[in-house]
């Protein structure tokens, strides 16, 4: 799956955290939230397996725009620019 | 690992330095090349690409389509550093860097991050109230300007590239980088004459 720009997705529900010792780049404040992929930003190598020296897959990673107001209501700027990788991501 | 934890800093640095050379993944001198390169690095570095990019176009467009490479035409290496991306301010949009989970820097091009980057209130309050914490660095811009949050979680390091300030029509690229400031390339403050 290649996303293109302009793209609604959702970032995954999920919190590895809660079942184990793991190493996250996706922040908390947007697991559930709804976004626009801005642009593809390369292909990286999974930081979660590569935090545990594991073998790790390049994984698409993109630029995506979030309304900070669907995040805190009382949120100030236009909007939130953040690198996602691609197995984060599901179609809103 | 308590025991790891607990081993005096400069003994368990000494192991591991020597493991690194035992396995062939870096040599002494290329810790010490890094080492250099890295307390090297400062603000003027990053002043200086901005003031190139504010008098030759040609290196505007580099700059913004890949900054590691713009870095590299200006002296500074960036060989084994993240990728550098580079947002610009306009009369649009003006850009706020922060990193949520840590401290995701670009080092190659503004040194060591300054101790408030870091700080667990900078983090929290910038992709929340970016007008609000740039208020107290007296940054004020107008309500039409929009104002855009880059959360680094990742691969790549970000820069801003400021607006030129009023008032500098003629000067010289030494002149502008004079005035181009560590938080003006973050974003919680823009560079004035």
């Amino acid at each position: 799956m290649m996303l293109a720009p302009g793209s609604a997705v959702r970032v995954r529900d999920d919190w590895p955290e809660a079942r184990g010792p793991c190493h996250i780049r996706t922040p908390h404040y947007l697991r559930g939230r709804t976004g626009t992929v801005v642009r593809h930003l390369g292909d990286f190598p999974n930081p979660e397996d590569l935090a545990f020296a594991r073998p790790a897959a390049r994984l698409p990673l993109y630029h995506v725009a979030f309304a900070p107001q669907t995040v805190w209501p009382d949120a100030g700027g236009t909007e939130i620019l953040v690198e996602l990788y691609e197995p984060w991501l599901e179609p809103a | 690992m308590s025991a790891l934890i607990e081993a005096p800093g400069d003994r368990l640095l000494a192991a591991v330095r020597a493991l690194l050379e035992a396995k062939g993944i870096a040599t002494p001198e290329e810790i010490a090349q890094r080492i250099e390169q890295t307390d090297r690095a400062s603000p003027a570095g990053g002043a200086r690409m901005v003031a190139r990019a504010w008098t030759d176009p040609a290196y505007r467009a580099l700059l913004l389509r890949d900054g590691a490479q713009a870095a590299e035409v200006m002296g500074i290496h960036m060989r084994g550093l993240p990728p550098l991306g580079v947002l610009e301010n306009t009369a649009e949009v003006h850009h706020l860097v922060v990193c949520t989970l840590c401290s995701c820097y670009p080092r190659g091009v503004l040194g060591y991050p300054p101790f408030w980057f870091k700080s667990p209130g900078y983090r929290a309050r910038a992709v929340r109230d970016p007008r609000g914490v740039m208020a107290e660095w007296g940054t004020v811009l107008p309500d039409a300007i929009r104002i855009s949050v880059v959360d680094s979680t990742a691969d790549y390091r970000w820069m801003v590239l400021p607006r030129r300030p009023a008032g500098t029509d003629g000067w010289d690229e030494a002149q502008l980088a004079a005035v181009v400031r560590e938080g003006d390339m973050i974003g919680v403050t823009v560079p004035a004459a």
